[in-house]
């Protein structure tokens, strides 16, 4: 059924008690095509994408728990493209193109809202390397505008922008096009859009192994039986190392958990997205009046979904320093979620050593943004058995050759990206 | 918060430790004959399991040595620290 102003009037002649359901929940069937494992974000555009870009609807997607459950629940749906490297531009400006059409084309509304995303510059030499970012995206053709502290002040009167302030700020760099989203939403869009096309999603099915034979996938065991597929695309963030070791792979990552909370909900008062690298700290506000923050990752190796004080009490104290008028607000509840961290800080999708078998991972604390852009481009990896133009640099042998994509210049620190 | 047992100090707050990571890299002795494979195994690939877990951290406030935790990546629970020259105890 087509949501439109007509569907909601018809169903509420019956007191909405007749909508049917968004998508089927069948019972797996054999064999596939294509099995993605994973029912995020990542998976479901993914499938999404197969069956609209390249005509694959016997595909299935396979879900261990319940549909963004995981981190497509649990991020802080920050979309933006304010990358300095070529091969992350280019693709996450992509997404962000797919993002500002993806409520008409899912008839499903995302609540996509280009609010801006303002990074915050507390240094003459964060400002300067701001204005070099700035550039290099203009150059690569996405929006950026450096602000001076005059111009900070006015869009954000909140900030505390005097000298004497505990962070002073010199200036920012503003993506106005970059903004945020209801993750759920993506989730249940994406879902229901892949399911019209045929796509069967299998929540409650937990894939315990993956069959390999002679070098080329076979299918995956799961909880609810065996399911043969010619092809098999990997889509598990956070548990990415867990699920390729089913096929004997070792991958450049550790699993570290990132912590977000919420505030009690206030009237609209914050109506852009503010971050800051050097304190460590970003802010943004939901529709329904949380302010929803966040910092670095708790810094150890971990898949428990929950983290630690210190983080809570560092993202707490940015905020009251940076915005001294929240310091009376509530914090409602805090959670934690489960970070695949690569040695680079950039994702990994593509083909590996194994025959149709496909990987999509690696997402450190960004994937969310990427959601449609990284299930475009893992869609026409698995069709066409090669990379879109757009993923060709994000190769798991990347390490091995020294084409490492590291947008920050860490170096292989996983909790430093 | 975590409660980790340094060998030398005994057990102190985290916020008074660096992560160090994975304890099992060992740098290779032959690097000029090492294949780029090799190599990078060293550089990028790391143990990640669910569950006991041989990492290093840097007792950075206090008396400034590195040493070694088995700690349950699943429950944060510390099941061993050492020394670095000692081997950790066997644990899940």
């Amino acid at each position: 059924m087509k949501y439109s102003i007509f569907s909601l009037a018809r169903n509420a002649v019956s007191y909405h008690e007749n909508w049917s359901a968004a998508w089927r929940s069948p019972d797996p069937k054999p064999a596939y095509d294509v099995v993605i494992i994973g029912g995020g974000g990542h998976g479901l555009a993914t499938a999404y994408y197969l069956a609209k870009e390249h005509g694959l609807n016997n595909v299935a997607v396979v879900e261990k728990g319940w549909l963004g459950g995981g981190n497509t629940g649990r991020n802080t749906t920050i979309v933006r493209s304010n990358y300095l490297l070529e091969a992350n531009a280019h693709f996450y400006e992509h997404s962000l193109k797919l993002w500002e059409g993806l409520s008409q084309d899912l008839n499903f509304n995302v609540m996509f809202s280009q609010r801006g995303v303002l990074n915050l510059a507390h240094t003459p030499a964060e400002l300067d390397a701001f204005s070099r970012r700035g550039n290099a995206m203009r150059l690569n053709g996405i929006d950026a505008e450096l602000l001076l502290r005059d111009q900070v002040r006015r869009m954000v009167p909140l900030l505390d922008c005097s000298p004497a302030a505990r962070y002073p700020i010199l200036g920012g760099l503003l993506q106005p096009r970059g903004g945020n989203a209801r993750h759920d939403a993506v989730a249940w869009g994406l879902a229901r859009a892949a399911d019209a096309r045929g796509v069967d999603i299998i929540q409650n099915c937990e894939v315990t192994s993956i069959r390999v034979r002679a070098g080329r996938v076979e299918g995956v065991e799961t909880t609810r039986g065996y399911i043969a597929a010619k092809k098999v695309g990997i889509a598990v963030a956070g548990h990415s190392s867990h699920v390729a070791a089913m096929a004997g792979l070792r991958l450049p990552i550790e699993s570290h958990v990132l912590q977000a909370l919420v505030s009690e909900p206030v009237k609209p008062i914050l109506d852009t997205v503010v971050s800051s690298g050097a304190v460590h700290f970003y802010v943004s506000q939901s529709d329904k009046g949380e302010l929803v923050m966040g910092g670095d990752i708790d810094g150890y190796n971990s898949y428990a979904q929950r983290g630690n004080f210190p983080i809570i009490e560092h993202v707490v104290g940015a905020l009251v320093a940076l915005f001294p008028c929240f310091s009376r607000l509530r914090m409602m509840r805090c959670w934690g979620g489960v970070m695949d961290m690569t040695l680079d800080g950039s994702p990994i999708i593509g083909k590996t050593p194994i025959g149709g078998l496909y990987f999509d991972g690696g997402w450190c604390y960004g994937g969310f943004k990427a959601t449609p852009g990284s299930g475009w481009v893992f869609a026409h990896t698995i069709a066409q058995d090669r990379p879109h133009r757009l993923n060709e640099a994000f190769t798991l042998d990347r390490f091995a050759a020294g084409r490492t994509i590291d947008d920050k210049g860490m170096g292989p620190y996983a909790w430093a990206h | 918060m975590l409660l980790i047992i340094c060998p030398w100090c005994g057990p102190r707050d985290q916020t008074e430790f660096t992560y160090g990571g994975d304890a099992n890299v060992k740098r290779p002795a032959n690097p000029d004959t090492l294949t780029d494979e090799a190599w990078a195994n060293y550089v990028f690939i790391r143990e990640n399991p669910r569950g006991a877990h041989a990492e290093l951290w840097h007792h950075h406030a206090s008396c400034r040595r590195w040493f070694k935790v088995r700690r349950n990546t699943m429950t944060h629970e510390i099941l061993a620290t050492a020394k670095l020259d000692e081997e950790l105890p066997a644990g899940t």
